[in-house]
Formats: structure tokens, C-alpha cells, sequence
């Protein structure tokens, strides 16, 4: 018998059954999100399956957000928080306010997610909970819907191909230059329906909030889902994050003889920072090839890199100086909790100080149709997941993807900065968060 | 030969997206008769005015790639489709169209099949046959568990009765 990997694990666990990729299981479900964008529709669905005598099935494990139109930009977005705030009071679910912060954030730093969860939520970027060890992956409204009814929902158990980095990274490397380093080889439809296992020993060094960067973008490879075995780090994180304890399962890791679909390895000294240029996420290529690129916006925030940490990074490249002239200088924080801390560190001062825009918690920009968004031939770089024409606003704009750091060292010279041309001790997030969380 | 189906085939390429199934300008409706009208609306005009309940809709690989919009297999239900043969499917649609109890099924080679040809679809056997060239074209069939969802409508019928059977 072949070993199983991680994925293999928890839905043999979930489903009592002993799945194996290729399966069809059902699966009992640990926790469920939404938001104002996608919260309407699922409780319609929810609404027709249930008819009269209505319940949810564990509505300490349901969760609604307000995060994409937070606060509201307009009526429609004003009602549709109403529909998701008198649902969740009749229904026992738990509920979030505009500025608690970004669905995948608030579901970490809240303590919804365990290593060794299943946890679905009807927003692609889902696949996030996978920088815990958890099986995150996004649905549609009627899975999400009728699984707010029995709890469960059914699967198809994913293929799954391995990222091996080995090795250091160079300073200036970051997850988020690995992710789009993978997605550039892989490309973006490369891992369809497939889990991203990520491991080797330069992923093992990462702190976690920059585990879940390569998570949260599995998707923009077309990936189900994308995982990183949980290990003390996990634990420590989770702790002080979120108060939980976890302990630490030596069972969820991949066997040793589990079967992937394709293994790709790296080295990590070998890596440079990467820039995704418009207008997909899988047009990967080394900052080099991009630097001197004018940049009108720059943006930093998302459920990808709107942390503490990443905005740190650019607070210490900033401090006591000024963005470029011709540059504009977005920070939205992913969460309440993250602005908060940036308060109490000084960092928000820094950044206001250099000219920023710091806006409260949620999705900001990121999907175009809220504050921030870019007018016709705006070039922008952002610390995002996606770029596709018109994701951050007109159809004539150009967004490029890069690491929290790059977009410090763009926005001070106001074009495409290589980050290593800094003094690297003024963002040594590794260094910084060694032990999973920034003081 | 006992057979699910037999109808028309609608024929279409590879990597066909829920944008030319249903452009986003239509998904202000979620009414599976509305987004019907206006099925493959840019990609194929004539489809929605031409398709008779029971045809089906014949394509290459990776159908239905693109965005998570469930309005993209609810506006085929809507237009009467019987089904969804393809070479492959994109993750999402395929997920969708199970759950909205459209029969799909992957079936290497069905891409040859001339626009127009009468096609009958066994989902249970697993298999499309060409009525004009008479060739039998074998698919991947659907695993126990899908096609019971399939068989009792979907997943909201398919929910409805589970929650039914609990009480
Ligand atoms: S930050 Fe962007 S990608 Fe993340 S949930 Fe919000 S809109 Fe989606």
C-alpha cells in the first residue's frame, strides 16, 4: 500500500473513509465562510434547501464577513451587509463587522482554523488555511449553502504536486517571489484541481504568515487547495495569534512514499525577487527584467500580503523618508487586529508620515471596485494575487504582483525597484519573526 | 442500446470559458429561463433560438474554465440542454453542473463529432454514440456517488432528502 499524502489524510479523516486521489467522498466540513460579496447568494440556497424549519448545522462554525464593499460604497453593497447581518442574528453564525478585516484573516487570527481541518468558504482565496496544514479550498454558493444545512459536502480527493525548496533564500526573497516563481513554471492552470504541497527546508524556515502566501495563491495556478506540513512553528503561531492550542500531529505530514502527480525542486539560492507583469499572475519574471518601470499606484494589502509583517517591511523602508512625487502609496491592513498593531508600533505614523494612504481593514483595491480603484492607463504594482485587465479598475489600467518589499523600494523611487538594492537590515522579516509572530 | 438521451449536438471547441457561456453583462439575473436566452450569446447568436429541450452541447477540453459563476451551467439547464459532453472540464463548472443535476460527462475523442449530428448519451453505461458516422464513443463514467447525485437532481433535492431522512 502507498503512503498518503497530506491531503489524502484529512479527507480520509473527515469522510471515514480511506480516500485516496480519484475518490468521490463526503466529508464532514469544520468550518464555513462567506462574505458580503458571495454571503447573499449562499443564503438563498440555504433558504430553499431548509424551507420552514430552518437551522444551521453548527452555527459556531459558520462565519460571515464584511470585507469586499467594507465599509458599504453604495446602496446595493449597504443592503446586501443588512441581508448578511440578519441572517447571522437569526441563525446563531458568527458575524464580522466592515474593518474587522479580510474573511481569510479574520478566520486565522479568530481560531476558526486547526492544523488538520477542513475548511471551505465561497471565495477562491480559501485555499489560505493551507499555511496551517488545514485543507482550505473555495466552493460555489450552492455547495456552501447546502453544506450550512448538513455540515457536510462532497469531494473529488485532488492529485497533488510537490514544491521542494531547498536551502537559504537570498535576502530579499520572500514566499510571495517563490509563489509567483511557481505559478510562472507551472502555469495558471498547471495545477487544476490539484493540491500544492509545498515543503523542503527553505519552506520549513519560513515564518508563518508567509506560509499562507504560498497558500493563499494555489488558487492563481488553478489549484484546489495548497498545504504546508504544520510543525512547532504552526503551534507557536497559533497561540499567540489566536490563543489555540494545537500541539503539534507528527501524523500530518506526507509519507514518505506518498504519490505525487509531479514534484518540481528548487534551490534557494538560486531565486531573485520576481514581479508578475500584467496582466496574469503566471507572467513571471526576475525584478530585473521589469526594474525602471513607472509605477503611478502602489499598493499594499490583500488577504495575501496585508499582514502585520508585510507592512512592516515597507514601514522600515519608508521611515524618514517620502514616497516618490508622481507614486501614490495605498496600505489597507488585512484585519482590525493588524491595524491595531501597526498603531502601537509606530508603523502607521511612519507611513503617514511618508505619505501614504492607510485605510481600515478589508479588500481595499484588490478586486476594483472599491477605494483605490486605478483610472485608464494607470500602471500600478501591487502586493496582491491577481492581475488580470481590469481586476484593480479600468480595463486600460496595468497591474504588476510583487513582495511586500519590492513594493517599499517602488514606492520610494516611484518605479520598479530591485528590493536588494536596500539595506537589507531594514526589512529582515525573517530575522524579525523567527519565532512565528512580530512583537 | 438503452440510452438517456437522444438529441442534437451543439459542437464547440477547446477551452471554452463561463465568459462565452454566459457574458458577465447577463449575471445580474440568477433565473436558469433568463440566462438561458442568452446562452453562448457572443460565441454562437443562434443557439439560444435554435436549441430544442434534449439537445446537447459537445466540446473540446477544458469546458467552462474562467470564473466560479454557477449562472454559466444554470443558463444551459435553463436553455434545455440534456447534457455536457466534453473532452475535459474545468474544475468549477463541473462541480457546478453536478450540483445543479446537468449530466456531464468526459468522453475522450468527442471533439470530432460534427456540429448537428444526432447523438444519443448513456450516463449510466458511459457513453456517447454518433447516430450519422455510427461510432460509439467511450466515456469516463461518473463514479457511484456523482451519479446518484445526478439521478436525484442536484444537490439541493439531494440535501432536501438527506436533511428529510435525519429528521
Ligand atoms: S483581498 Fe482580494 S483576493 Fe483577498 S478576499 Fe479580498 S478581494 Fe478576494
Amino acid at each position: 500500500m502507498t503512503g498518503k499524502t497530506i491531503t489524502e489524510k484529512i479527507l480520509s479523516e473527515k469522510s471515514g473513509a480511506d480516500a485516496t486521489a480519484g475518490d468521490y467522498v463526503e466529508a464532514t466540513v469544520d468550518a464555513m465562510v462567506t462574505h458580503d460579496v458571495t454571503g447573499p447568494l449562499t443564503i438563498d440556497v440555504f433558504e430553499d434547501v431548509t424551507g420552514d424549519d430552518a437551522a444551521l448545522a453548527a452555527p459556531e462554525n459558520v462565519v460571515f464577513t464584511l470585507d469586499h464593499h467594507a465599509p458599504a460604497d453604495g446602496v446595493q453593497a449597504a443592503n446586501n451587509h443588512n441581508i448578511v447581518r440578519e441572517f447571522a442574528a437569526e441563525y446563531g453564525a458568527n458575524q464580522y463587522e466592515i474593518s474587522d478585516g479580510i474573511c481569510h484573516q479574520v478566520m486565522i487570527e479568530e481560531g476558526f482554523v486547526e492544523p488538520g481541518d477542513l475548511v471551505i468558504g465561497a471565495d477562491s482565496h480559501s485555499t489560505t488555511y493551507g499555511g496551517l496544514g488545514a485543507l482550505g479550498t473555495g466552493v460555489g454558493s450552492t455547495d456552501l449553502g447546502t453544506a450550512f444545512a448538513t455540515g457536510e459536502l462532497w469531494f473529488r480527493v485532488p492529485e497533488t504536486i510537490r514544491f521542494e525548496v531547498e536551502g537559504d533564500l537570498p535576502d530579499g526573497v520572500y514566499a510571495k517571489d517563490l509563489i509567483l516563481r511557481f505559478i510562472g513554471d507551472v502555469g495558471f492552470d498547471g495545477a487544476t484541481y490539484k493540491t500544492a504541497e509545498y515543503g523542503g527546508s527553505a519552506i520549513r524556515d519560513l515564518p508563518i504568515h508567509q506560509r499562507l502566501v504560498l497558500s493563499n495563491m494555489a488558487i492563481e495556478m488553478g489549484g484546489k487547495a495548497g498545504i504546508v506540513e504544520p510543525d512547532e512553528r504552526t503551534a507557536t503561531y497559533l497561540e499567540e495569534q489566536a490563543g489555540l492550542e494545537v500541539g503539534v500531529d507528527p501524523d500530518l505530514a506526507a509519507d514518505d512514499d506518498a504519490s505525487y502527480e509531479a514534484v518540481y525542486t528548487y534551490e534557494g539560492a538560486d531565486l531573485a525577487p520576481q514581479v508578475s507583469k500584467p496582466s496574469n499572475p503566471e507572467n513571471a519574471v526576475d525584478v530585473g527584467e521589469t526594474t525602471g518601470t513607472d509605477i503611478d499606484q502602489v499598493f499594499v494589502g490583500t488577504c495575501t500580503n496585508g499582514r502585520y509583517e508585510d507592512i512592516r517591511v515597507v514601514a522600515d523602508v519608508l521611515t524618514g523618508e517620502r514616497v516618490a512625487p508622481n507614486t501614490r502609496l495605498i496600505v489597507v491592513p488585512a484585519s482590525r487586529a493588524v491595524y491595531q498593531r501597526c498603531l502601537e508600533t509606530g508603523v502607521l505614523e511612519a507611513l503617514v508620515d511618508a505619505g501614504a494612504t492607510f485605510q481600515s481593514a478589508g479588500c481595499g483595491p484588490c478586486f476594483g471596485t472599491h477605494q483605490g480603484a486605478l483610472g485608464d492607463g494607470d500602471v500600478a504594482l501591487a502586493t496582491a494575487n491577481r492581475n488580470f485587465p481590469g481586476r484593480e479598475g479600468s480595463m486600460e489600467s496595468r497591474v504588476y504582483l510583487g513582495s511586500p518589499a519590492t513594493a517599499a523600494a517602488t514606492a520610494l523611487y516611484g518605479e520598479i525597484t530591485d528590493p536588494r538594492e536596500i539595506d537589507t537590515t531594514r526589512y529582515d522579516d525573517h530575522a524579525v519573526s523567527d519565532v512565528g509572530v512580530v512583537r | 442500446m438503452s440510452v438517456d438521451g437522444t438529441g442534437r449536438a451543439w459542437v464547440f471547441g477547446d477551452d471554452i470559458d463561463t465568459d462565452q457561456i454566459t457574458p458577465s453583462r447577463f449575471l445580474v439575473s440568477s433565473d436558469p429561463d433568463e440566462l438561458g436566452e442568452h446562452a453562448f450569446n457572443d460565441l454562437r447568436p443562434e443557439f439560444a433560438d435554435g436549441v430544442e429541450p434534449g439537445d446537447f452541447v459537445v466540446a473540446g477540453e477544458n469546458f467552462g474554465s474562467g470564473s466560479s459563476r454557477e449562472h454559466a451551467p444554470l443558463s444551459l439547464v435553463g436553455a434545455g440542454v440534456a447534457g455536457v459532453v466534453a473532452q475535459s472540464f474545468a474544475r468549477i463548472f463541473f462541480r457546478n453542473a453536478i450540483n445543479l443535476g446537468l449530466p456531464v460527462l468526459i468522453c475522450p475523442g468527442v471533439g470530432e463529432i460534427d456540429d448537428g449530428t444526432e447523438i444519443s448519451i448513456d450516463v449510466d453505461e458511459g457513453f456517447v454514440y454518433d447516430h450519422d458516422e455510427e461510432i460509439r464513443y467511450d466515456a469516463e463514467p461518473l463514479p457511484p456517488f456523482l451519479q446518484d447525485l445526478v439521478d436525484q437532481g442536484g444537490l439541493k433535492p439531494y440535501t432536501r432528502r438527506k436533511l428529510e431522512s435525519a429528521d
